[in-house]
């Protein structure tokens, strides 16, 4: 019995191992909370609609992008989110739309925490950054963009 | 499964404390090649990070393997001297880390 268990949590499981390229996962890894379907998605809309399950996000000035201008190292390419404007901010998220997958990261903010994320991010090329900002279930963004003289993804 | 280490600290900027986290970490994203011999480097990189104050969830990030090596993070917390915040990260390779700090 507890080898028809193992076989079947295999099963399961499998997928997710060979995605991440290996046999010998720890259980917590496989099943934690992370958003690995949203972290494959090919585009700016796919993304939003897997993180917020829409995509009818209002342009706002509320939602303050912080991005440079020109990003002499597209390995490192310092962002900052500010929405602290906005009330109830529930969470916010980073695309840049021509990487790879675009969805860069996500912030879940509740109780104390206050509309505002900073990060650095890597970009292939010269592109759009989108802040996707939710609150009170609406969804609103900004976008900038960046030009990038070095990519920070190849190697 | 190593310990993921890096250094956190809160300011205080008046209406709120802004928290940043900076980490000593590759963030491979499991696309990048070895361009002499053409292997992919596995992925490793942070993927996921709580922080709590006193005890309780205030933020949970998310984050892909675009974020940059050696990563740093901020937020901001309306909290009060004396609150206790912790933050806790994970790796997907099971990697993790924890540091706490109080806010002052």
């Amino acid at each position: 019995m507890k080898r028809r268990t193992f076989l079947k949590a295999g099963l399961a499981t499998g997928a997710t191992a060979v995605a991440v390229n290996a046999g010998m996962l720890v259980p917590n890894t496989v099943f934690a909370a992370w958003n690995e379907a949203a972290f494959k998605t090919k585009s700016v809309d796919e993304g939003m609609s897997a993180v917020f399950g829409a995509t009818n996000a209002a342009d706002s000035a509320d939602v303050k992008l912080k991005a440079p201008a020109i990003a002499e190292n597209g390995a490192v390419v310092p962002i900052e989110v500010d929405a602290t404007a906005i009330k109830g901010v529930e969470s916010i998220a980073i695309f840049a739309s021509k990487n790879a997958v675009p969805l860069a990261c996500t912030y879940k903010l509740s109780g104390a925490a206050q509309g505002f994320a900073a990060v650095r991010i890597k970009m292939g090329e010269t592109q759009d950054v989108v802040a996707v900002v939710k609150a009170g279930g609406k969804l609103f963004k900004a976008k900038s963009e960046v030009k990038v003289t070095i990519g920070g993804c190849g190697g | 499964m190593a310990d993921i280490s890096f250094r956190l600290k809160a300011e205080n900027k008046g209406d709120a404390y802004e928290i940043k986290a900076l980490f000593k970490h590759p963030m491979e994203s499991g696309m990048r090649k070895n361009k002499a011999t053409g292997e992919v480097y596995p992925a490793d990189f942070i993927n996921e990070i709580t922080a709590k104050l006193n005890g309780t969830p205030v933020m949970v990030a998310e984050w892909s393997g675009a974020v940059s090596q050696n990563p740093f993070l901020a937020f901001k917390v309306a909290g009060k001297a004396g609150d206790k915040l912790e933050v806790s990260c994970t790796s997907n390779k099971g990697d993790a880390g924890t540091q706490s700090t109080d806010l002052a």
